[in-house]
C-alpha cells in the first residue's frame, strides 16, 4: 500500500536530524497557524501565491533562495566543525550523516540557493530594464516559480523520512545505483532536482523569448542594459543544457527503478557516460550562475561610478564568447578519467581560453571605475570585494586548466576552495550586491547602509580566512569530503578555517539584522522618488515600489541607457516631458495553475521516491486533469483603467518634479 | 478545401491571415521593421509570435533531450554483454509500416492546420482526427514491436545496447503518446470553443509539436533500424 514507507523511515534514533525536523516543523506550524490566526490567507492566495506578476514572483525565489541559503550554510557549518573536531577522533556526525551532509549541502546551494536568487532578480528586473509589463509567458513563470519550490520541499522532506543521498551533489554511478546505494537518499535528489530542473527550463524558455520578443520601442539590442544580454546568455544556456540534465537523471532513475544499464557496470553500462553527461550540463550551469552575476557588477559599476558602462560592445561580445565557449570544457571536471593526452590538451586550451572573455570583462569594469566618480555604496562595495575575490578563484582555476597540474590536486581541498572562491566570490557576493541595489525598488525602502556594510566586511575577511587554508590543506594532499583526519599537521588550518567559519555566522547575522533594522526604520529609509541611486536604465524610471503593470506608458527608447537619457533632458530643460494620454492597460490574471501544478508534482514526486505507484498515477492523472480544466479558461486578461493608470503615474511625475527642483537647486548651488 | 482559381484579394487576405507579419518573407534589418513582429524598434510583439516563437525554443530543448539518448545509444551500441545484436532487434517490415503511419499522419496535420487557416471546423477536426488515429496506430505497432521483443527474452535489463535501444525508442513513443492526449484535448476545445485566438495558438504549437516528433523519428529510424542491419 505505502511502498518502501513505513515507521522506520523517520530518524528517532538519530538525535541531529529529529531534533532539527522537529525544530523546522514547529516553525512552520507557528509561521502557518499566524498566517491563519491574522487572517492572511486570502491576502496571500490572492496577491502572492496565485500571482503571476513577475516582480512578485521574483520576490518569492529570492525568499525561497535566501531561507536555503540559510540551510545549505547551516550543513556547511556541521562539516567544518566535523572536520575540525575528528581529527585523530571521531567527530560528532557518523559518516553515513556525515556524507548526506555534504551531499545536501552543494545540492541545496546549487539547485535551491543560487539558482532561485538568480532567477529571482532575473525575473523582478529585466522587464523593468526592458521597459515591458511583463514577462513572455507570465502562468508559465508562475509554474517555474512553484515547481523550483517543490523540488526544494522535497529535499528538505528527506531530512524527516528517510534520508538523503551519500553520494555528493552530482551522483556518480556506479556507486549511486541501486545495488550500491538501496536507500530512497538518491531517489530523493532524483525526483527534487527534476522537478526543480523542469521549472528552470521553463524559465529559460521564457526569458529567452522575453528579451528576443518583448522589448519597449526603440530598445533595440544594442541598447539594452548588460544585465539583459547577461540574462538572455544564461538562459540560452538553460534552454540548451537543462534538457542534458533532465534526461541524465531520466537515465539513472531506469537504471535504478527498472534495471536498465545506462550507467550500472554490469551488462556493458557505461558510468563514465554519466560523468560526461552530468558534466556537459555542470559546467554551463557554472556560467548559468555567474552570467547574471556578471550583469549585476555591470549595472553597479556603471551606476556607482557615474559613467556609462566602459566597452559595453566588448562586453556584449565577451558575454557571448563565454555562453558559447561553455559549452565546450566540461571534461576539465575529469581529467583524470584517462581520456588521452591529446583530449585532455584539447580541453585544458578550451578552458583557459574561456578565462579570455571573463579577463575582458574585469578590465572594462576597472576602466568604468576609472576617472568616475565612485560611491562606495553597500551595492559597490561587493562588486569591489567580487573583483578581488574572483580574480584570485579565476586563477586558481586556470592553474587547474593545466592537466598535469589538475592529477596532483584532483579531488582535493584545493579544488574545493577554488569552486567556492568563484561561486561565493562571483555568483554570493552577486547576488548580495543586486538584492542591496534592487531592494529599494521592490519595497520601496532601502537597506540599513551601516549593517550592510558591517556584513559585506564580515563576509570578505570570513571568506578568506574559511578558505585560505583549504588551499594550503589541498596543496599538503588533504581530500575532499573527508569524515575523519588523520594527520595531526592538519589541525592548525582546520582550526583556521573554522573560525573563518564563525566570522561568516557574524556575517549572516549581520545580514539578517540589516534587514530587521532596515524594516523597522523603513520610514526614514523610504525611497520618494523611485531613483534612489542616480541610475541609469529603465527600472529607476518607474516609482518605488514600481506599480503592477510597471509603466504608464510604454517607454519610447532614444538611445543606450534609456534613463539617463531621459533624466538628462529633464534637467536641462527643468521640465518633465508633457504628459501623456493615459489609455487603458490589459493585464495577465492571476492563475493558481502554478500552486496546483506544484502540489501535484510533490505529490508524484514523494510517491515515486516511496514506490508508492498507485499514488503517482494518481497524482499525474490530477496533474492532467487540472491542465485541462485550466486550458478551458476563457478569461486571460484583465483591463486597467485608464483614470487608475492616470493616478498612480500623476504620483509618479509629482515625486519627479520634486527631485527636478533639487536637482536644480543643486545645480544652482555648484 | 480548394482554393484554386480564387480571387486576387481573397488570396492576399487568406496570406495575410496565415502570415500577418510577413516573417520570411524580408530582412530583419532595420530598414523594414514590422509592427508586431518583435524586430529592432517596433515594440513587443503580438501575442502570436510570442507563443509560436517560445514553443520553438521548447522544441529545441526537446530535441537537445533526445540528442543525448542518441548520445548514449551511439555510446552503448556495441555493449551487448553476449546478448541479442541490433540485427537480431529490428523487423523492418514493422518498422516500415510505422514510418509509414507517422509521416503520412505529419501529411494530414498539416492538412487540419490548413483547414484551421480557412476556419472549417468540419475539415480541422476530421484531419485532426486522421492525424490521432495514425498516431495510435504507430504506438499500437510499437508496443506490438516491444512486446514481441520481451517474449524473446529481449529487454532493456539484458544489455547496455539493449537499454540504449529501448530508452531511445521508448522516449519517442511517450512523447508521441502524450502528444495525443494533447491532441484529443485540442479537438474538445476547438469543438466547444471554435477558433478562438488562443486556441489557434495552441493548434500551432501541437503542429510544431507533431512534425517535430515526426523530424526526430526519421533520426530514429536511420540510426537504429537501418544502421542496425547494414553491416
Amino acid at each position: 500500500m505505502f511502498g518502501k514507507l513505513s515507521w522506520s523511515a523517520i530518524p528517532l534514533d538519530q538525535p541531529i536530524p529529529l531534533i532539527t525536523s522537529v525544530v523546522l516543523i514547529l516553525t512552520i506550524l507557528g509561521v502557518l497557524g499566524l498566517v491563519t490566526a491574522k487572517g492572511w490567507w486570502p491576502y496571500l492566495w490572492r496577491e502572492w501565491i496565485t500571482s503571476v506578476d513577475h516582480k512578485r514572483i521574483g520576490i518569492m525565489y529570492c525568499l525561497l533562495g535566501s531561507v536555503m541559503l540559510i540551510r545549505g550554510f547551516a550543513d556547511a557549518i556541521m562539516m567544518r566543525s566535523q572536520q575540525a573536531l575528528a581529527i585523530n577522533a571521531p567527530g560528532y556526525l557518523p559518516p553515513e550523516h556525515y556524507n548526506q551532509i555534504f551531499s545536501a549541502h552543494g545540492t541545496i546551494m546549487i539547485f535551491f540557493a543560487a539558482m532561485p536568487l538568480v532567477i529571482g532578480l532575473m525575473n523582478f528586473v529585466t522587464p523593468l530594464q526592458l521597459g515591458v509589463r511583463d514577462v513572455a509567458f507570465p502562468t508559465l513563470n508562475s509554474v517555474s516559480f512553484w515547481l523550483t519550490a517543490s523540488g526544494a520541499l522535497l529535499v528538505n522532506v528527506s531530512l524527516f523520512i528517510g534520508e538523503f543521498a551519500r553520494t555528493g551533489w552530482l551522483p556518480y554511478p556506479p556507486l549511486s545505483e541501486a545495488t550500491y546505494s538501496p536507500g530512497v537518499g538518491v531517489d530523493y535528489y532524483l525526483w527534487a532536482v527534476q522537478i526543480s530542473g523542469v521549472g528552470t527550463l521553463m524559465t529559460g524558455i521564457n526569458f529567452v523569448t522575453t528579451v528576443l520578443k518583448m522589448r519597449c520601442p526603440g530598445m533595440t539590442y544594442l541598447r539594452m542594459p548588460m544585465f539583459c544580454w547577461t540574462v538572455l546568455a544564461a538562459s540560452l544556456l538553460i534552454v540548451a543544457v537543462f534538457p542534458i540534465l533532465t534526461a541524465t537523471l531520466a537515465m539513472l532513475s531506469l537504471d535504478r527503478y527498472f534495471g536498465f544499464h545506462y550507467f550500472t557496470n554490469t551488462a556493458g553500462g557505461n558510468p563514465m557516460m554519466f560523468v560526461n553527461l552530468i558534466w556537459a550540463w555542470g559546467h554551463p550551469e557554472v556560467y548559468i550562475l555567474v552570467l547574471p552575476a556578471f550583469g549585476i557588477f555591470s549595472e553597479i559599476f556603471s551606476t556607482f561610478s557615474g559613467k556609462p558602462l566602459f566597452g559595453y560592445r566588448s562586453m556584449v561580445a565577451a558575454t557571448l564568447f563565454i555562453c558559447i565557449v561553455a559549452m565546450m570544457v566540461w571534461l576539465h571536471h575529469f581529467f583524470t578519467m584517462g581520456a588521452g593526452a591529446a583530449v585532455n590538451t584539447a580541453f585544458g586550451i578550451s578552458t583557459s581560453i574561456i578565462a579570455v572573455g571573463t579577463g575582458v570583462k574585469i578590465y572594462n569594469w576597472i576602466f568604468t571605475m576609472y576617472g568616475g566618480r565612485v560611491r562606495f555604496s553597500v551595492p559597490m562595495l561587493w562588486s569591489l570585494g567580487f573583483i578581488f575575490t574572483f580574480v584570485i578563484g579565476g586563477m586558481t582555476g586556470v592553474l587547474l586548466a593545466v592537466p598535469p597540474a589538475d592529477f596532483l590536486v584532483h579531488n582535493s581541498m584545493f579544488l574545493v576552495a577554488h569552486f567556492h572562491n568563484v561561486i561565493v566570490g562571483g555568483v554570493v557576493f552577486g547576488l548580495f550586491a543586486g538584492i542591496d541595489y534592487w531592494f529599494p525598488k521592490a519595497f520601496g525602502f532601502r537597506l540599513h547602509e551601516g549593517w550592510g556594510k558591517a556584513a559585506f566586511w564580515f563576509a570578505l575577511v570570513g571568506f578568506w580566512v574559511t578558505f585560505a587554508p583549504l588551499y594550503i590543506l589541498g596543496l599538503q594532499g588533504m581530500t575532499r569530503r573527508l569524515q575523519h583526519v588523520n594527520i595531526e599537521e592538519w589541525r592548525p588550518l582546520l582550526d583556521l578555517s573554522l573560525v573563518g567559519v564563525g566570522i561568516l555566522i557574524v556575517g549572516a547575522v549581520c545580514q539578517v539584522v540589516m534587514l530587521v533594522v532596515s524594516i523597522l526604520r523603513r520610514d526614514e529609509l523610504r525611497d520618494v522618488t523611485g531613483d534612489p541611486w542616480d541610475g541609469r536604465s529603465l527600472e529607476w524610471a518607474t516609482p518605488s515600489p514600481a506599480p503592477f503593470f510597471n509603466f504608464a506608458v510604454m517607454p519610447n527608447v532614444q538611445g543606450e541607457e534609456a534613463y539617463w537619457d531621459i533624466k538628462l533632458r529633464a534637467v536641462e530643460s527643468q521640465q518633465l516631458s508633457p504628459e501623456p494620454r493615459y489609455e487603458p492597460i490589459e493585464m495577465p490574471v492571476n492563475s493558481p495553475v502554478g500552486f496546483y501544478t506544484a502540489f501535484f508534482a510533490t505529490v508524484t514526486g514523494f510517491a515515486l521516491i516511496w514506490q508508492i505507484w498507485w499514488l503517482a498515477g494518481l497524482g499525474l492523472a490530477a496533474a492532467f486533469a487540472g491542465f485541462v480544466v485550466f486550458a478551458w479558461r476563457d478569461v486571460h486578461e484583465f483591463h486597467v483603467p485608464a483614470e487608475e493608470v492616470a493616478r498612480v503615474d500623476r504620483a509618479r511625475r509629482s515625486a519627479r518634479e520634486a527631485l527636478l527642483e533639487r536637482l536644480g537647486q543643486q545645480g544652482a548651488a555648484t | 478545401m480548394s482554393d484554386l482559381g480564387l480571387p486576387a484579394a481573397v488570396e492576399t487576405l487568406r496570406r495575410v491571415r496565415e502570415d500577418p507579419h510577413r516573417l520570411g518573407h524580408r530582412g530583419h534589418g532595420p530598414d523594414s521593421p514590422v509592427e508586431g513582429a518583435g524586430h529592432g524598434a517596433t515594440g513587443p510583439a503580438r501575442k502570436r509570435i510570442v507563443v509560436g516563437y517560445g514553443f520553438w525554443i521548447f522544441l529545441l530543448s526537446d530535441i537537445v533531450m533526445f540528442a543525448c539518448f542518441f548520445a548514449a545509444f551511439a555510446v552503448l551500441r556495441g555493449a551487448t554483454a553476449g546478448g541479442p545484436t541490433p540485427r537480431d532487434v529490428v523487423e523492418l517490415p514493422r518498422v516500415g509500416l510505422e514510418t509509414a503511419a507517422l509521416l503520412l499522419s505529419s501529411y494530414t496535420c498539416g492538412l487540419s492546420f490548413a483547414a484551421t487557416n480557412a476556419r472549417s471546423l468540419l475539415w480541422t477536426q476530421v484531419f485532426l482526427l486522421v492525424t490521432g488515429l495514425l498516431g495510435l496506430a504507430f504506438v499500437g505497432l510499437e508496443l506490438q514491436e516491444f512486446i514481441s521483443l520481451a517474449a524473446r527474452g529481449i529487454t532493456p535489463q539484458r544489455s547496455a545496447f539493449l537499454t540504449g535501444f529501448f530508452g531511445l525508442v521508448g522516449l519517442h513513443g511517450l512523447h508521441v503518446t502524450v502528444a495525443g492526449m494533447w491532441l484529443a484535448t485540442m479537438m474538445a476545445q476547438v469543438q466547444v470553443k471554435g477558433f478562438r485566438r488562443e486556441i489557434v495558438h495552441r493548434l500551432i504549437c501541437f503542429n510544431l509539436f507533431w512534425h517535430a516528433l515526426d523530424i526526430v523519428w526519421i533520426g530514429i529510424f536511420t540510426i537504429v533500424y537501418l544502421m542496425g542491419v547494414t553491416p
